[in-house]
């Protein structure tokens, strides 16, 4: 079976023909694991029994000529923040190692109903912070295209087990730039929705007003079917909104011609590889031939979004990560005498290096004769970015920017310097500060045969038009 | 240099970590590098400009209606059992480090 090619639609029209087993299309995705993975770490637990119990009422369903679901019987992975009830979630941290989640994330919940199957969790960085998956508690993840490279991060394993056919498709999470970063790395599809698109129930927070779920497919029209599957009103999260989804997939086949997208010199500036600039811009005079009107806009507090965002993320998170004091979730450190050692030492020990120093950053941000300076200053330059893209969607429909600065970088080239790691993210960032989508899809490759990513942006909600945009582009290459 | 040893130590002790000596000189390197380059916000006037918490209120609600009443569809009656039964105690403190039959067991808060 060729795993290289299997969209959601081949996987589940094979099934519901008989034409294989969802069992059968499991089984294929384990052996692939078992083969590949050792050297890339992309899955960090595997769901087997879960997985193959799902394959078995696909093939009945399909057995009995009754119509699959949109993903019935197509092998999945989810990143490892997302709660899996009674499968080990552990957001990538020794902190919850051993943690068994009670419940199910509304995400993950959604594409089960809808007839998926869930393979495994995915490694990434610890509670999904960090640009290169170097993060990680458990291993670092490899780029399949180069394994002397990062896959991106956080989601890097959801990313790695797409590119490398280990996976159809994948959910995986975007605080900064979490989901196209590595997609743009690892040379597929990673689509971040608007804010309260997707419900965030059972997503491990890291911070809050920040964190988005999406889908990473290797093809646009995969990643509108997984978006169809997961959007929409959640009790469960009061974020969520109450907005129609609309049919994505029927979006797609609607024209371009005559759409107006933004270029913004802002993401074209220092610090731009060469290589990825020349491939950007052959993009964007692509999409031009295809009838769309090329506008020049400017978002002129771009350079700002880097340091706006890691005040607010780490704020967020060094209250989100309170929680983890060696009282609720598996781990507590050993012979500790009383309360606050218990809290001290079972944090010590179960967080890594950039957890800390996030925690650090966030509270020093929060703390008293520092609030106005950082988190209050933060906050407003945040409504600044916010109001540089409502004027831009004035005059355009979609915005095209690179993904990222860079193609994949090498593993430990980054490491020891947090502050080069941040601006890895430095044109994805500004999405999740206003909470509009996003949408990474390979637009070219370096003289090493590293991807390159094309991210296109939009309106709050508007997800239908770069979906458009991306699956037009995506016909054409 | 923005931050001092005894600022990690006291935010260090806010944030309930108790780091290492070497821990501790490498945040304050880190810390400063990071905070000089957020320094840049310092360039913008924003005196007049609201701050931003959160997206939600912005998009996708009514917006002839403010502030609560643009979430008027999140809210529901108070009930005992809401949206989700309450999980029984074996569920919920399946994780915990140390519990018994009813709570979760910590070592002694107040020393006598």
């Amino acid at each position: 079976m060729d795993l290289a090619s299997l969209t959601i639609d081949a996987a589940r029209s094979a099934v519901q023909e008989r034409k294989t087993t969802a069992l059968a299309l499991a089984e294929a995705h384990y052996a692939r694991i078992q083969k590949e993975d050792g050297q890339i770490g992309a899955f960090l637990t595997l769901s087997k029994e879960r997985a193959l119990e799902q394959a078995d009422r696909m093939d009945r369903m399909a057995a009995e000529g009754k119509p699959l679901p949109p993903l019935g019987g197509v092998p999945v992975g989810i990143k490892d923040v997302m709660s899996t009830r009674g499968l080990r979630t552990t957001a990538g941290s020794k902190i919850l190692e051993n943690y068994v989640p009670p419940y199910d994330c509304t995400a993950v919940a959604r594409m089960e109903a809808a007839g998926a199957v869930v393979l495994g969790k995915m490694n990434c960085d610890e509670f999904a912070m960090g640009s290169s998956n170097e993060n990680s508690a458990y291993r670092p993840v490899r780029n399949p295209r180069d394994l002397t490279r990062v896959p991106g991060g956080s989601s890097g394993g959801s990313a790695a087990a797409v590119a490398a056919d280990m996976a159809v498709v994948t959910l995986g999470s975007d605080t900064g730039g979490s989901i196209r970063q590595p997609a743009s790395f690892c040379g597929i599809v990673g689509l971040m929705p608007t804010y309260g698109r997707v419900s965030r129930y059972g997503l491990i927070a890291f911070a809050s007003s920040l964190d988005h779920i999406g889908p990473l497919a290797k093809t646009v029209k995969d990643a509108a079917i997984v978006l169809r599957t997961i959007s929409g009103r959640d009790p469960m999260d009061a974020t969520s909104a109450d907005v129609p989804v609309p049919d994505y997939v029927a979006e797609l086949e609607k024209p371009i011609r005559g759409m107006k997208l933004g270029v913004a010199k802002e993401y074209f500036g220092e610090g731009l590889d060469d290589e990825v600039r020349h491939a950007v811009e052959a993009a964007i005079d692509k999409l031009k031939a295809f009838g769309c009107e090329i506008v020049p806009v400017s978002l002129p507090h771009t350079p700002y979004a880097i340091p706006t965002y890691y005040l607010i993320a780490t704020a967020e998170a060094s209250a989100n990560l309170a929680r983890y004091d060696g009282v609720r979730y598996t781990v507590r450190a050993r012979d500790v005498k009383t309360l606050s050692e218990m809290y001290r030492r079972s944090r010590n020990e179960g967080f890594g290096a950039e957890v800390k120093r996030r925690i650090m950053l966030g509270t020093y941000a929060l703390s008293a004769g520092y609030y106005d300076a950082y988190y209050l200053k933060a906050q407003k330059v945040r409504t600044l970015l916010t109001r540089d893209f409502d004027e831009a969607f004035r005059k355009v429909d979609a915005i095209v920017t690179p993904t990222s600065p860079t193609a994949a970088f090498r593993l430990g080239e980054k490491s020891n310097d947090p502050l080069s790691m941040y601006l890895a993210d430095i044109y994805t960032v500004t999405a999740d500060l206003a909470g509009i989508p996003g949408i990474s899809i390979p637009c070219g490759e370096t003289k090493e045969k590293l991807p390159i990513g094309l991210q296109i942006l939009g309106r709050h909600f508007d997800e239908g038009t770069i979906l458009r945009v991306a699956h037009a582009f995506e016909q054409a290459t | 240099m923005k931050v001092t040893e005894k600022d990690v130590a006291y935010v260090a002790e806010l944030s309930n970590l108790e780091l290492t000596a070497e821990e501790r000189s490498g945040m304050l390197r880190d810390l400063n590098s990071i905070l000089e380059y957020i320094d840049c916000l310092n360039e913008l006037d924003t005196s007049d400009v609201p701050p931003m918490a959160q997206v939600s209120d912005r998009y996708g609600v009514d917006k002839s209606k403010q502030g609560s009443e643009r979430f008027a569809y999140a809210s529901r009656e108070d009930v005992i059992e809401g949206l989700r039964k309450s999980l029984p105690h074996t569920e919920a403190l399946a994780n915990a480090p140390d519990a018994d039959e009813d709570f979760f067991r910590v070592p002694k808060v107040i020393e006598r």
